[in-house]
């Protein structure tokens, strides 16, 4: 297949872009964190600079560093991301397991409560429920928690009833084991690598839809440093010719996004005992 | 039996939509007013209120709003002073003109993609294809439609910036030209957008059926290149392609939203932010289900595509 590399095998190659994935994100959280609120003050003598060493992004038409305000708001995003997709991640774990062993009725009600997030775009979901949280933090995050869930909850469903129907948990029952010791020592180890791909996957697009709801003014507050925020102010000073202001953040929020999708794939042939070291 | 479920599922849509709306902190009436707040006393508050039926229960709100949507009026939208209906209808015109356009080109653009991809495996041509399309996956719809403005609009000067007509001209004198003009930023980043799923996803497919021992048959006549993907490829992979596409519904009518907010196209994603913002609840309201409907519309020609175009369906159900 890919003859230059040969000579590592496809699980070291996973386990090495896991960790440059994870240096790399830790890196650019550090640097958001370390960020003093200084240097996005307005500074009125360097307006609308386009980029030099000293302001690698640019600087906007109030002075404030670019690439600041851009890692802020990445920082920012990550965190939504995090809890959103937590939150997410919760649902669809105690949603799949529930249709999965409580019976056929709780398995058609929750069949048919994913078929009612699937029906409506995300996005006019992500709408709605912010409208009705009044927008902030609080609207994006539960949000991203109520609508992402879907797609797992069925992978999660599937798996635990595979595993139930397995020949050795049935011999487990047999053997008068209870049904919480099932749960916790056979089906949960298994389901466990499952939520946490699921988890990792879920991240990008709880970014996305995070600075795309911000970007279209339903989302975190204006005076918030996110990415949404940045490219939605952009749009005013674009015809002017101001491509960095818009460029930048977009580019570093892509590359973001790309290396969280990475590390779940990665993560995913990590823990998946099916692809050996050959 | 699929039926009663979307009913049941439509139902539910308008009852938890309007629930959640008139749980929002953002006052109705205060959004009606805008920025006349001053001038209007509580007494008058009162009578917006009443001639909005504002100040009954909600359980009553909702039956009324219910029974005036099943005889066909959806209200009266607060910020456009039209009803409900009539907006839609409008903005309707304008986003399925953008949205065709953008669905037919991402399609096509999408398939060829997948089918070169897949019939050049593991060269430098699948390589890229497939890293642009995973980059593509992680790429803001409203980045990308930013970065499109910049270039032809802003450095390059051949499009207009924005908006779905020229500002400033009667509506009477708007030509087909200007509008195709506004039009073509718009349909162009929502077709950049939406190649890469169906290039994935026909890429696999047609390795699969590369795979097969007809195909391997196939070689062994000497049959290669475009003739062999034409006669045993292509059957194949059309219908899924095409039942991804109608089922992707949901996904374009998202990045309509995003794309029409980038250019101030004059669409339903637009109004759709706009009573989000403004508080515009039967407007909203009606987006949502009318959204809804449309994601349903593609379910549903999706499902009805396989039955009707795949010969192996026909057979299995003459049986």
């Amino acid at each position: 297949m890919m003859p230059t590399l040969t000579l590592l095998n496809k699980k070291q190659r996973a386990l090495i872009v896991t960790i440059l994935a994870i240096v790399f994100l830790m890196i650019v959280i550090v640097i958001g964190v370390v960020l003093d609120k200084e240097s996005i003050s307005t500074n009125l003598k360097h307006r609308n600079a386009s980029p030099t060493f000293e302001h690698p992004f640019g600087t906007d038409w109030l002075g404030r560093d670019m690439f600041s305000r851009t890692f802020m708001g990445i920082s920012l995003s990550i965190g939504v991301g995090l809890i959103g997709a937590f939150g997410s991640t919760l649902i669809a774990t105690i949603l799949g397991v529930i249709s999965a062993t409580m019976g056929k009725t709780a398995d058609r009600i929750v069949s048919w409560l994913i078929d009612l997030f699937l029906s409506v775009p995300h996005l006019v979901t992500l709408i709605l429920i912010a409208f009705t949280f009044g927008g902030g933090f609080k609207g994006i995050v539960i949000g991203i928690a109520l609508t992402h869930w879907p797609s797992l909850a069925r992978i999660i469903r599937a798996e635990v009833m595979q595993i139930r129907s397995a020949e050795f948990v049935q011999i487990s029952r047999k053997m008068g084991k209870s049904s919480w010791w099932i749960a916790t020592k056979h089906i949960f180890p298994h389901i466990l690598p499952q939520i946490l791909v699921g988890f990792m996957l879920l991240f990008p697009h709880a970014i996305l839809h995070e600075a795309a709801v911000t970007f279209l003014g339903l989302g975190l507050s204006p005076h918030e440093p996110a990415i949404g925020i940045i490219l939605s102010e952009s749009m005013k000073y674009l015809s002017a010719g101001m491509w960095w202001l818009a460029f930048f953040p977009g580019l570093c929020l892509l590359f973001i996004v790309r290396t969280f999708d990475m590390l779940g794939e990665n993560i995913r042939i990590l823990m998946d005992i099916n692809i050996d070291h050959k | 039996m699929k039926s009663i479920r979307m009913a049941t599922l439509l139902v539910a849509i308008c009852f938890i939509s309007f629930l959640l709306i008139k749980n929002s902190p953002i006052d109705p009436i205060q959004a009606y007013i805008g920025a006349d707040m001053l001038n209007v006393g509580s007494e008058q508050r009162e009578k917006i209120a009443e001639y909005w039926g504002l100040n009954e229960p909600i359980m009553v709100q909702f039956f009324n709003w219910g029974s005036a949507l099943l005889a066909g009026d959806m209200g009266t939208s607060m910020i456009y002073r039209q009803p409900v209906s009539e907006v839609i209808g409008e903005r309707f015109v304008h986003s399925v003109v953008l949205m065709l356009t953008a669905w037919i080109f991402s399609g096509v653009i999408g398939f060829t993609m997948g089918v070169v991809a897949a019939m050049k495996r593991d060269t430098w041509i699948d390589r890229s294809m497939k890293w642009y399309c995973y980059m593509l996956a992680s790429t803001p719809t409203f980045w990308m439609g930013l970065l499109v403005l910049i270039v032809f609009a802003v450095w390059l000067g051949w499009f207009p910036i924005g908006l779905g007509v020229p500002a400033g001209v009667l509506a009477k004198d708007v030509t087909t030209v200007d509008q195709l003009k506004h039009l073509i930023l718009p349909a162009m980043t929502l077709s950049i957008v939406g190649v890469g799923n169906v290039a994935l996803h026909t890429r696999q497919k047609l390795i699969d059926v590369l795979g097969s021992e007809y195909i391997l048959f196939a070689r062994a006549r000497g049959e290669w290149g475009f003739i062999l993907f034409w006669r045993h490829g292509l059957r194949n992979i059309v219908i899924p392609a095409l039942t991804l596409q109608f089922a992707a519904f949901s996904e374009l009518f998202g990045g309509a939203v995003l794309t029409e907010q980038v250019f101030s196209y004059p669409g339903l994603g637009q109004a759709t932010v706009e009573a989000g913002l403004r508080g515009d609840v039967p407007l909203l309201l009606g987006l949502v289900l009318f959204s809804t409907m449309f994601v349903f519309g593609g379910n549903l020609i999706a499902d009805l595509i396989y039955r009707l175009l795949d010969p192996r369906m026909r057979e299995g159900r003459s049986r």
